[in-house]
């Protein structure tokens, strides 16, 4: 076993028997970040951090410690805040930020043990499904179609995360999920990333997109790596609200593979539109469940349809509240400002220039859903189809255990092929985006390869705070899909 | 309990040119919550404090930070609300409302729009004994308090100071049933007596702890529906929202018998001109774009909490009053004046107990709140304590000092302080009673002054030369009744 191609699990065990340490695995990867300038996944490498950290792991194992995650080496996406660490949300508005504090998600992860190599390429704000709308340029997929050169994209918008774990630059990332953020990179690029229910992961310290549906997960090899890192990231946090005060249970004890008894659902809703290769993919999958000893039931989730244009209203308008705080005055970019310029051509001119097109559209059309006279027709509205949508899966889960669905419609697209059309790019997420308005988790498991060589994937979705018994459902389609595909090393 | 009766005021007329007007007056009050910490962030609440030394990350909006609300914030309006009779509604929800402003680091205010915390309630307005105006109230909302710009610094630049942003403000939400600028003073002024009284707000206006929107219109005598009403912001004063009012109504009614329109506008009043001035009209309103905030989950309040806060509740003004008239026999001005504030009523409880009520709060609005308030003090800063006042009362009573004495020694009380009783002993202010010492003196002063006494039998009224001089030969201590009483026998006039 070369380092650092190796899992987390793995890893855990090799460092509890001594087989290498935290600084071999750390310095491992942080050569292979190096030598990975051109997929430009790591924004920022904390090269001095990371050692120090792993040094310290070291040392805390020679004192008797052996937690799951000591001296394992990790990604983090740049929307987390991390303490004296550049921390942009991959924007211009944030130029230079470092924040005086730490996100509640990665200071648990630090206080298990956990060592940081960086931070992660993203979209800005998390508004994409390419990671192309970064103000550090775009991230690219380890992963190319057979026999085409042609960049690719990781998706997004944790590109960087799962584009570092697919070309094994770090054990595992952190993530986050507001419509597919997680999900969809995990299948573009063959790896396996978890959206955990709302509330089960603290967002303080997280850069808000839209309040209501970010959530923070892990993306990792396989389904036992997010499951160990899912355990260290979860918990209740009294800074935030809106996080559940549920207890954590060990989610990778509930791996056994067995599915026995039961009941997996198929939502005919999600076969409108889909390509063959994919519907191919979602039909094996069902087998494969089967085979678990899953029995396969047909559902309805009747107003999947409505999903795409309510997140659309929903997201937009909480990222126009949200991101009004970056206005210039108090930290990141503010513009150069002309004579006789006041504090209203400050925000113009600071927000034209610090917000990319992407960001600047959803601030639009957030801030038009929330117009006096169009509240009514377009926010209202939306929130009452989030309302049916929940209920279409609380009747589901009345009859079955799990959702088996496909992640995206199809599999990664080349860099540039699809950023001239938003809605299209907004497309990508018709299959994800109905979780986070009900709120529930999802897992993203690698379960094929396409006709042109790229990794194909398939979402499970579980009932709230059923993580554990969503990830055991991801576990056994993983033993059969038996995904273990590589991208080529081109870079 | 007892309770007083009132009528309502007659209505504030203004006399136009064409005809008579009458205002009407509905306002927003604006209260910080007394509270050591901000509504949503742990940081201090002090005021006074070096710029920008009290904000958290959460007041300074930096990414990633989250609201969490304070409980005790919650409880306060609560309070408050019981206080003044209201609805607690059980389940509100916090909203974003939203603008630019550099002292608004978020770019939106917390605050509660569709589902305030508190629903209808109701103010007695006291205006004069018997005389009282019934305000409803329509909600009181929680809300976060905006920073301050400071533009007078620099020539080139603005300052903000975010100690301020994030401090809980309670808007209380009056129906227009004001009528007049005098009634909206006195209108401020219960809410602050109310909420001081509760221990919600200090209501300390120089500090910016109470501000007013005051929304005001006019409309015929005689009329019943609304005319178009401009809004006065933030005022700071009583003085300035009576000013702001009167210069408000008469341009309104001004304009409109002019055959011009009110145009319901914003607008602010420059106490330095006397005038208030237009700051934005309808169409230049913000369009705040209201949404619930996403980072909150609704307020819910158990009934047990709300149970507990009305169980808690001090005696209100409204009930002190009318308790004091009652049990102290004491006028209902009087009664007003000591429950002004809570401290100064239970001061007159304490000497009125066991004494006689109308020369208690005779001594205490008289003398001491007198003297006090010519000295600025307030009653927790009294030198004379309420045992003191008592013991000076007790010794008018027992006929061991006169009144005028006792005025003497009230004022050795405060200044020099010490046992009212022993000062009386060791100065030898108790007053003389003994006939035949007061009749000696009686007899010398009318011997040393045969002419006098001549023309006093003549005109009786000149007896009371006599008396003076009788008290000034006993340096004051001779019982004033007793020295009358023998000059009359002595030059035989009744």
């Amino acid at each position: 076993m070369t380092l650092p191609a190796t899992t987390i699990a793995q890893a855990r065990d090799g460092l509890r028997r001594g087989d290498f340490t935290a600084r071999d695995l750390t310095e491992a990867c942080l050569s292979e970040i190096g030598a990975a300038s051109a997929l430009n996944a790591f924004t920022t490498v904390t090269a001095e951090r990371a050692i120090d950290m792993a040094d310290a792991a070291d040392r805390a194992r020679a004192s008797g410690e052996g937690g799951d995650l000591l001296g394992i080496p990790i990604g983090v996406k740049d929307l987390f805040c991390t303490e004296g660490v550049r921390s942009q949300a991959a924007s211009r508005i944030l130029d230079g930020f470092v924040p005086p504090y730490e996100s509640t998600v990665t200071a648990k992860l630090w206080a298990s043990g956990a060592v940081m190599l960086g931070k992660l390429n993203m979209d800005e704000f998390a508004m994409g499904s390419s990671t192309e709308s970064s103000v550090y340029g775009p991230c690219v997929s380890p992963w190319r179609r057979t026999g085409d050169e042609t960049p690719i994209v990781p998706g997004g918008s944790s590109g960087g995360s799962a584009a570092a774990v697919a070309a094994r630059l770090c054990l595992g990332a952190t993530a986050t999920d507001t419509g597919g953020s997680i999900r969809q990179p995990a299948a573009f690029c063959g790896v396996t990333g978890i959206k955990p229910t709302y509330g089960r992961c603290s967002r303080w310290g997280i850069v808000a997109y839209a309040s209501s549906l970010d959530q923070a997960g892990p993306i990792a090899r396989d389904v036992r790596d997010v499951a160990i890192l899912l355990r260290h990231m979860a918990g209740h946090d009294p800074k935030d609200s809106t996080s559940a005060a549920i207890d954590v249970p060990d989610f990778e004890a509930a791996l056994t593979g067995d599915l026995r008894g039961k009941r997996i659902g198929i939502p005919a809703e999600y076969a409108e539109g889909l390509g063959e290769e994919t519907a191919a993919l979602w039909r094996k999958g069902a087998e494969m469940l089967r085979d678990a000893g899953a029995e396969i039931v047909d559902i309805s989730l009747p107003h999947t349809k409505y999903a795409l244009p309510a997140y659309y209203i929903i997201a937009p308008a909480e990222a126009s509240s949200n991101l009004a705080r970056y206005d210039g005055v108090r930290y990141g970019h503010r513009a150069p400002l002309d004579q006789g310029d006041g504090v209203t051509e400050m925000y113009e001119k600071t927000r034209a220039e610090g917000f990319g097109p992407e960001v600047r559209r959803r601030v639009m059309v957030g801030t038009y859903v929330l117009s006096a006279g169009y509240y009514d027709a377009y926010y209202l509205r939306a929130q009452k189809v989030r309302t049916l949508i929940r209920r279409d899966f609380e009747t589901a889960f009345g009859a079955v255990d799990a959702i088996l669905t496909p992640v995206s419609p199809g599999p990664a697209f080349g860099i540039g092929e699809v950023t001239g059309d938003p809605v299209q790019m907004y497309l990508q997420d018709v299959f994800s985006i109905t979780l986070n308005l009900a709120g529930l988790p999802g897992v993203a498991v690698p379960a094929g390869i396409s006709a042109n060589g790229l990794p194909l994937g398939l979402q499970i979705v579980g009932k709230p705070w059923g993580e554990a018994e969503l990830l055991n459902a991801a576990y056994a389609l993983e033993q059969r899909a038996g995904f273990a595909a590589e991208p080529e090393r081109w870079w | 309990m007892t309770e007083l009766s009132y009528r309502e005021p007659e209505p504030k007329i203004i006399a136009g040119v064409k005809g008579d007007w009458e205002i009407v007056i509905g306002m927003e009050v604006h209260a910080q919550v007394q509270a050591k910490s901000k509504l949503f962030s742990g940081a201090s609440t002090e005021f006074g404090a070096e710029p920008n030394s009290n904000v958290s990350l959460v007041d300074a909006a930096m990414p990633g930070m989250l609201p969490v609300i304070n409980a005790f914030c919650v409880e306060q309006a609560v309070r408050t609300g019981l206080g003044l009779k209201a609805q607690i509604n059980l389940r509100s929800v916090f909203d974003r409302k939203n603008y630019f402003y550099p002292d608004l680091p978020q770019g939106y205010q917390i605050s509660q729009y569709k589902h305030p915390v508190v629903g209808e309630g109701e103010v007695l307005v006291d205006l004069a004994p018997g005389v009282a105006r019934k305000v409803r109230i329509e909600r009181i909302h929680l809300e976060q308090d905006a920073g301050k710009s400071v533009h007078d610094m620099d020539p080139e630049m603005s300052f903000v100071d975010l100690n301020r942003t994030g401090c809980a403000l309670m808007e209380i939400v009056s129906m227009p049933d004001i009528r007049g600028p005098e009634e909206a003073a006195e209108y401020v002024r219960k809410l602050r007596q109310i909420m001081r009284y509760l221990g919600t707000c200090d209501g300390n206006m120089q500090e910016g702890s109470l501000r007013a929107d005051v929304n005001v219109s006019v409309r015929p005598v005689g009329s019943t529906e609304f005319g178009t009403r401009c809004e006065i912001k933030n005022m700071n004063s009583m003085r300035f929202i009576q000013q702001a009012i009167d210069y408000e109504a008469r341009r309104q009614i001004a304009n409109l018998e002019d055959g011009g329109t009110v145009v319901q506008e914003t607008r602010l009043y420059d106490p330095n001109k006397g005038e208030t001035r237009s700051m934005r009209s309808k169409e230049e309103a913000h369009d705040y774009r209201y949404f619930p905030d996403p980072d909150l989950l609704p307020l819910e309040i158990e009934q047990a909490l709300v149970d507990r806060v009305a169980d808690s509740l001090p005696e209100l003004p409204d009930d002190k009053k009318a308790r004091l008239v009652g049990a102290y026999g004491i006028t209902e001005y009087d009664a007003s004046v000591l429950v002004a504030e809570r401290a100064n009523a239970d001061f007159f409880e304490e000497v009125a107990r066991g004494r006689d009520g109308k020369q208690a709060a005779n001594w205490v609005i008289n003398e001491l709140f007198g003297r006090l308030n010519k000295e600025g003090l307030r009653i927790s800063e009294s030198p004379v304590s309420a045992a003191q006042l008592g013991s000076i009362i007790d010794l008018i009573g027992s006929g061991d000092i006169s009144g005028k004495i006792a005025k003497d020694l009230f004022e050795i009380v405060y200044t020099e302080g010490g046992d009212p009783a022993g000062i009386v002993e060791a100065r030898g202010m108790r007053q003389v009673t003994d006939t035949g010492a007061i009749e000696a003196a009686v007899d010398e002063v009318i011997a040393a002054n045969a002419d006098k006494a001549e023309q006093a039998r003549a005109k009786p009224s000149m007896a009371g030369w006599f008396v003076g001089q009788v008290m000034k030969a006993t340096g004051g201590k001779a019982n004033p009744q007793a020295v009358q009483a023998l000059v009359k026998a002595k030059l035989g006039v009744e």
